[in-house]
């Protein structure tokens, strides 16, 4: 077993683990120890994180197993991350049902924090396209998991954060593409209810809706920002494939986000299209995995890190709840570099803990600073809370414990489904402070 | 179209370069000691493109097995092309300090093993006119350390034959590669702690398909090494000796 420093996306909390990897998939967990699976580590906060503990790594376990190119039925092992996927399927005309923002998550971590996209008010989360998959017990057991098969478990691993036991593999329907392109309308709107109204008058004829946010800006103009709606394409159109060139190659000394660059920042990139609309087709790489372009572009946040805050409000609740969520942050003078906003559909998610439900979900980071960022936070997961929404734990490393468990009604009954040798920081975390 | 046979096929560099081939849809005959591990390692190579795959389970120190097994690989895939040499132990070097018969053991892995199997592919693709044999030894051979000077005694014995025989096989139009990997994160160093000098297993897959494709007779992966490796080994042996490295 080797000491390596395993961190999580946003870097805080900055936790050393003890790494254990799990390279094949007829090897065994290791025994007399907590441990905690681990994918690609690209969760932001604590969940893909076990203090004191050990991490089960998945990243060696990145084998495909089967794949029929004429139904796109695709099962491989947990640690392949979608990238691999994509690079294998796209050429076939095969593409993801759902993805999220990175591409540099594996399967078996896509799996276990039911992961959304763009396209969530028409195809829902990850775990819809999951027809089925492998958990090996701490015990040694191993059980297949499906709609038919072992159920309950299948319930309770989508979405269940690693804690029901390790993944060994996963199989999942992919669906057909015309082409790698993507058509993309970009509309500059002005206040939160256009947001609104935008997302409702594009949602049967869109697949994928997303907004960034200006979150600097205040009253009238609180929530403006560029709306995107697209469709992949159809016709016969080959954009060629951007290289990943950029990369923070080190950490620098201090955050890089802070109040001024924040500003200029939020200014010149709600200012950069000049025309109210914009149409373009482009490679999905820019599209769907923007930040992927730039290698390690957690480390602009600097050594302290950063923490993301992601939630969803019920949509009687949305619009007055996220107007202020974006007031509390322009008071606290604490702008996000990137606000995401979108509005979710009511596919419902299979899992027990699945974070996707009906509202709207914003997206937001901040460079840790202490108590301040901390009290900021407090003040977000309060309003979430009365709103009834719910916080995403793989982007969580501060909601409250006795708020987790009214987010997550379900709680009590997924209990009977973890493994007694299986823990995580998160888990431990919202557990104990109830 | 490249026929491939891989000696050492499920250490985790051989799988690596077998990804990148079978992406071009290569052939490829595996030789490994775990039937299990190379069958999984198969459906995926079989996933990634590969036209053929085949599994053959040989421990290589058994060397008396070498000729039936190369009969066998050129049977099941009409020809062969190449040869991937990636198998190899990390000696414990305390453990040959204190023991010849363990020394012994490990310069037959990592050195009399290879040299037993190239005897006979070398004499083969020599009557062919043609082929690759690509091995992977190791910057410990370049210069004996206190350290691992077992380890770093038998890839210099392999550097050594792969200098010669590349020198007797160029007018076979046969080419031969010393592959000379750094430090590379993988199963058999899990247990250092790793710094910037290392380097993943796809890094140096990449490295070891580019410098067959290029032809190249000795290749220092990640690069850099080459230029470590030129100072250590220029370092005066009366100051050497006090190092401790």
């Amino acid at each position: 077993m080797m000491a390596k420093q395993y961190v999580s996306w946003g870097r805080y909390p900055y936790k050393q683990q003890k790494g254990f990897d799990f390279s094949w998939r007829n090897q065994e967990l290791p025994e007399n120890t907590n441990f905690l699976p681990q994918g690609n580590a690209r969760s932001y906060g604590d969940s893909c994180m076990n203090q004191n503990g050990v991490v089960v790594s998945s990243r060696k376990l990145n084998r495909f197993i089967n794949y029929d190119q004429k139904t796109g039925l695709i099962r491989c092992e947990a640690g392949v991350t979608l990238n691999q996927i994509l690079d294998l399927v796209e050429p076939h005309g095969w593409f993801l049902h759902v993805t999220p923002g990175t591409k540099f998550v594996t399967v078996g971590g896509a799996l276990a924090n039911d992961v959304h996209g763009k396209n969530h008010h028409v195809a829902g989360s990850f775990g819809c396209y999951v027809t089925q998959f492998e958990i090996m017990r701490s015990d040694g057991t191993r059980m297949v998991c499906s709609p038919l098969e072992n159920a309950d478990y299948f319930a309770a691993t989508i979405g269940g954060l690693g804690l029901t036991g390790f993944i060994v593999w996963v199989e999942l329907n992919l669906k057909k593409v015309e082409n790698s392109a993507v058509n993309v309308e970009n509309i500059k709107y002005n206040s939160l209810s256009e947001f609104f109204t935008l997302s409702e008058d594009s949602e049967e004829d869109y697949e994928y809706t997303v907004a960034w946010v200006d979150c600097l800006a205040k009253g009238e103009q609180a929530g403006r920002g560029h709306f995107s709606r697209a469709n992949h394409a159809k016709n016969q159109v080959k954009p060629s494939r951007p290289k990943m060139t950029l990369s923070v190659p080190i950490d620098p000394p201090l955050s890089m986000i802070n109040s001024l660059t924040l500003k200029a920042f939020n200014s010149l990139y709600y200012n950069r299209q000049k025309e109210e609309r914009a149409y373009s087709t482009v490679h999905y790489d820019p599209f769907f995995y923007p930040l992927d372009g730039i290698k390690n572009w957690n480390r602009v946040y600097g050594p302290k890190g950063f923490l993301q805050f992601q939630c969803v409000i019920p949509p009687e609740n949305s619009e007055s709840a996220i107007r202020e969520i974006l007031e509390r942050i322009s008071a606290a003078n604490r702008g996000s570099f990137l606000a995401v906003l979108k509005v979710f559909g009511d596919v419902p998610s299979p899992g027990l803990l699945s974070f996707p439900r009906p509202g709207a979900t914003l997206a937001l980071d901040f460079p840790y600073q202490g108590t301040k960022t901390l009290a900021l936070l407090d003040q977000l997961d309060d309003v979430v809370f009365q709103s009834k929404g719910a916080i995403y734990p793989a982007k969580d490393a501060h909601m409250s414990g006795s708020h987790y468990n009214q987010y997550y009604p379900k709680v009590e009954q997924f209990k009977q489904f973890i493994d007694p040798a299986i823990s995580s920081s998160f888990w431990s975390r919202v557990m104990e402070e109830k | 179209m490249k026929n491939w046979l891989i000696l050492g096929a499920t250490s985790a560099i051989a799988e690596e370069v077998m990804r990148i081939w079978a992406g071009r849809g290569y052939k490829l005959f595996l030789v490994a000691r775990n039937q299990d591990k190379m069958d999984m390692i198969k459906a995926d190579l079989g996933v990634r493109g590969a036209s053929q795959v085949e599994t053959y389970v040989l421990d290589a120190n058994e060397t008396t097995k070498h000729i039936s097994m190369l009969d066998e690989a050129d049977k099941r895939m009409g020809h062969i092309d190449g040869v991937f040499v990636a198998h190899g132990t990390l000696p414990d070097q305390k453990a040959c300090e204190q023991s010849y018969d363990v020394a012994y053991q490990e310069i037959h892995t990592n050195a009399l093993s290879v040299i037993s199997l190239l005897t006979e592919v070398a004499n083969r693709f020599e009557v062919r006119g043609h082929g690759d044999i690509a091995v992977i030894s190791s910057v410990a051979g370049d210069r004996g350390r206190q350290s691992n000077y077992v380890y770093g005694a038998a890839k210099a014995l392999l550097s050594s034959f792969l200098q010669g025989l590349r020198n007797r096989l160029v007018k076979s139009n046969v080419h031969v590669l010393t592959i000379k990997p750094g430090f590379v994160d993988t199963p058999m160093t899990a247990e250092f702690d790793k710094g910037a000098l290392w380097a993943s297993t796809e890094q140096v897959a990449q490295g070891i398909v580019s410098a067959v494709d290029k032809q190249r007779n000795e290749a220092y992966l990640p690069g850099f090494w080459w230029a470590i490796m030129f100072i250590i080994k220029h370092v005066p042996e009366f100051i050497f000796k006090k190092l401790s490295m």
